[in-house]
């Protein structure tokens, strides 16, 4: 049903039906009270006012039917009309005495309407009669123009369940954490810090050519990634290598790639942090922003076929959101039913843009029920409460066989990348509260600590161990042998082409030929 | 094998055996169009795989040119169905069943409207398995797409998007000429371990009518096939285009003119063995296709024979292509690279 208002005249709109009671409210009513004596419109109006009772009154069947068969002996009052229409008048078209009816009316009438006119009719014997149905089912209407507010009075809430002290929340929802899990949880996530920061340093080096840190996004990494099975397949965006670390990549896997020597599994041949590992079940990364989620789909998809105990889960952050390809991958998802977890990592930027240029919405949260997908907006600050979510949303969608889309609130400590400073568009302050006081890592610390399983020797140990490792690992890679030269010709097809067997042959000479135009240690 | 002729003024025919030309398969089978050779072909792929998928816009109720009839019913609507009208979807959800070891075999319902995929197919698709090291891979996408002319489609139900894809590494391109041909070169893009983008002449599905084997059968990709031998001039070509010119071919016949025909088959990796090795032979070379001239896959078949056969050629490379405009509605016969067309261009290469 579409709505038109005009200046200066309402217009009430209502999807056509033939029920002759509704018709008699607008249409020739409008006329006659244009025409006649105060006496008799007023006589009308109350005669009106009596038609509207009787159409509140309209709902049990056997009235309905009573009034409809003596519909011939008020012919005046009722009409029905199914002469075509022009949708929408202009307001030359309409009369000026027409233009001053408070009943002036605008009727949108479909035409198929008129084919099963019959139908309906006999449809509204069986049915309440306040409701209609359309291709999508039935729905019920409305003679209120209401339109539905851009937004809520009230935002959606944020699920958390421990506070800014690290304390849970009295009477919180929550899955219980064992001490084992909650430690583990915990050194991943000072892990990831050290290994961060490291990397960061030395792409500032030039040791490395580039590098993305997750800061302020540890608990999103960790504690989803704990909560998931191995089984459950992982469709990254690039702010997600803690789900690797959880689920065993080596620091010196994650060294080697950055560098992009012979052990990388990549083969040299991507950035750095474009990780990916099928061992651990964890696709992949490629530049693009959302391509993964209408993949993710198909991954959800090709699982539920196989009738696997799993499921696909996937990320994207506020940006991406915006992006195409987040609308095809949920919607896809919603439709095919796939067992889809999609976490948005709202992390209020993208690069230098702010989620106020991003979109108009309430979040992301709100845009699930858009495509009849679950979803829940959480803490994503609080790994207890990511832990939660994404273990419940887990458990739905495998069990449910339906895609669950979670946003996680959190914030981008971090620039975006080495190839930013994110100082020149947000406030250093910003970053510094965040950092301090909002921190994820040391929010977690202090529920392990209060609860006893973790002391600040285990830190100082943890972390000068981590770093340790981490600075062994990038001293090995670095000093790794390069790739083989023949994989840049490999992998493009499952076989190589004679194209790229004759550009190989060919490079092969000139590097030969040449050596000094090109790096040195390529192994020919 | 008996080759039909449409009802349309274009009138089309197949190579036949009369001149020597080579066949692959020389078996019989039964009268079939376009739709009902690629309908077989999906028939087939999804009983021979257990984990094969058919799906794209319409596709249920058998699609709008009718190639997935039956299979729905067949295969149940779990590996065949609807999708929601949005190409990057269906491609991207193609790319992660395929990630997963599946067959996917998604349908774009016009050519025209494969580019909101472009950046799935390029992006992803091609360079998947590249870039992860060989650990993952989606070389069981199949892209299948109605491309060309039909004579009343116009901007946007006529194009011949191929090029864009030929400058693509990664995946794979490939166009039939004929029913036997799409049911075995289909098949063969199904089962390859790459990404494939299949073409399909709309305006063969009805028209053209050809034996076709029953039996599961594949043609191999990147061998293109000599179906005209000839001395004097090579013409290359692909789909629909070939019918028009063999027509051309017969023409020149008539005034002494010997032309040797090639279907390229598979545009991307390309066969330049064949191509070289005919125009050695003899030593002109004319290039024809639907596609607007200006950078579509002719100019990369004349570059690369100009660097390889150079001091064989008798005249230029000549293409015979569409016009440097969209696709026109009421204009159609003369932005088309017509018989006649071809047929000049042959004399004037011979004649040069």
């Amino acid at each position: 049903m579409t709505c038109q208002v005009r200046q200066g005249n309402t217009c009430t709109c209502r999807p056509s039906n033939p029920l002759p009671l509704n018709i008699v409210k607008n249409d020739n009513f409008s006329l006659l009270l244009l025409y006649s004596s105060p006496f008799s419109s007023l006589l009308l109006f109350f005669v009106h006012f009596l038609t509207d009772m009787a159409i509140w009154f309209a709902r049990s069947k056997t009235l309905v039917s009573s009034l409809r068969h003596n519909l011939n002996l008020s012919t005046i009052l009722i009409k029905r009309d199914y002469s075509h229409r022009p949708i929408f008048y202009t307001t030359s078209q309409l009369s000026s005495t027409a233009y001053l009816s408070p009943f002036g009316s605008l009727r949108h009438e479909s035409t198929a309407v008129e084919t099963q006119a019959d139908h309906l009719v006999q449809q509204i014997d069986e049915v309440d009669a306040q409701e209609l149905d359309f291709p999508g089912g039935k729905v019920g209407y409305t003679s209120e123009m209401k339109f539905i507010p851009e937004s809520s009075s009230r935002r959606i809430p944020c699920y958390r369940v421990l506070d800014e002290d690290g304390r849970i929340i009295p009477d919180s929802d929550f899955i219980p954490v064992s001490e084992k899990l909650a430690v583990r949880m915990y050194e991943q996530m000072a892990t990831l810090q050290v290994m961060d920061h490291i990397f960061y340093e030395a792409q500032r080096q030039g040791r490395i050519s580039f590098y993305l840190t997750s800061v302020g996004e540890e608990a999103i990494n960790i504690a989803s990634a704990a909560a998931l099975s191995p089984d459950d397949v992982v469709l990254p965006q690039y702010r997600e290598p803690g789900v690797l670390l959880w689920r065993g990549f080596t620091l010196e896997e994650f060294a080697n790639q950055c560098f992009g020597n012979k052990a990388d599994y990549g083969k040299g041949r991507q950035m750095p942090i474009h990780y990916g590992s099928n061992r651990l079940n964890y696709f992949t990364i490629s530049s693009p922003i959302a391509t993964q989620l209408p993949q993710a789909a198909g991954v959800g998809y090709s699982l539920k076929m196989d009738k696997k105990n799993a499921c696909t889960v996937t990320f994207i952050g506020d940006g991406g959101t915006s992006e195409g390809d987040f609308h095809a991958g949920l919607n896809f998802a919603a439709v095919m039913e796939a067992p889809v977890v999609f976490i948005c990592r709202n992390n209020g930027w993208a690069i230098s843009t702010h989620i106020s240029e991003q979109f108009r919405s309430d979040g992301i949260v709100v845009k699930g029920q858009a495509y009849g997908i679950r979803s829940i907006r959480v803490d994503g600050n609080d790994a207890l409460a990511v832990y939660s979510a994404v273990r419940s949303a887990r458990e739905m969608a495998v069990t449910e066989q339906r895609p669950v889309l979670i946003e996680m609130m959190t914030y981008r400590v971090g620039h975006h990348s080495t190839s930013d400073d994110s100082t020149k568009y947000r406030a250093a302050d910003e970053i510094q509260y965040w950092k301090m006081s909002r921190n994820p890592v040391n929010r977690f610390r202090k529920w392990v600590e209060d609860n006893g399983w973790w002391s600040e020797e285990d830190e100082s140990k943890l972390r000068s161990n981590a770093r340790k490792q981490l600075l062994q690992a990038i001293q090995a890679a670095e000093k790794w042998e390069k790739q083989p030269l023949t994989e840049l010709f490999n992998d493009v097809y499952d076989v190589k082409p004679k194209n790229l067997e004759e550009q190989e042959l060919g490079l092969k000479e000139l590097v030969k030929k040449q050596p000094q135009d090109y790096p040195p240690g390529f192994h020919v | 094998m008996a080759a039909l002729l449409g009802r349309s003024c274009r009138k089309l025919s197949f190579p036949s055996l009369s001149h020597g030309a080579r066949r692959v398969s020389t078996e019989t089978g039964k009268p079939l169009n376009l739709y009902s050779a690629i309908n077989q072909a999906l028939h087939i792929a999804l009983d021979t795989d257990p984990r094969s998928y058919v799906f794209g816009e319409d596709v249920g109720f058998g699609g709008v040119f009718r190639c997935t009839t039956g299979l729905a019913e067949r295969f149940g609507k779990n590996r065949v169905f609807n999708t929601p009208l949005c190409e990057q979807g269906i491609v991207g959800f193609g790319i992660g069943l395929a990630a997963m070891g599946n067959r996917a075999i998604v349908e774009i319902q016009f050519a025209d409207y494969i580019y909101p995929a472009f950046d799935q197919i390029v992006n992803e698709a091609a360079k998947f398995r590249y870039r992860s090291g060989n650990q993952f891979n989606c070389g069981g996408l199949t892209i299948r797409a109605p491309y060309g002319a039909v004579g009343h489609g116009g901007h946007y139900h006529s194009q011949s998007p191929e090029a864009f894809f030929c400058h693509v590494p990664g995946i794979k391109v490939v166009i039939p000429r004929s029913p036997r041909e799409a049911k075995g070169l289909l098949l063969s893009c199904i089962r390859d371990p790459n990404p494939v983008v299949f073409f399909e002449p709309k305006w063969l599905y009805r028209q053209a009518v050809e034996e076709v084997p029953e039996h599961d059968y594949m043609i191999p990709l990147s061998e293109a096939e000599v179906i005209r031998e000839g001395n004097d001039i090579t013409l290359v070509g692909w789909g629909a285009q070939l019918t028009v010119m063999e027509q051309a071919c017969l023409d020149a016949e008539k005034e002494g003119i010997s032309c040797e025909l090639i279907d390229l088959k598979t545009l991307l990796p390309w066969d330049k063995e064949t191509v070289e090795a005919s125009v050695k032979k003899t030593g002109r070379l004319l290039i024809s296709h639907e596609a607007p001239v200006t950078g579509g896959f002719g100019a990369e078949i004349s570059a690369t024979i100009l660097e390889r056969c150079f001091l064989k050629l008798e005249a230029p490379v000549s293409r015979v292509c569409g016009l440097d405009t969209p696709f026109p509605l009421v204009f159609e016969p003369f932005y088309m690279p017509t018989k006649n067309k071809i047929l000049d261009a042959i004399k004037s290469t011979v004649n040069y």
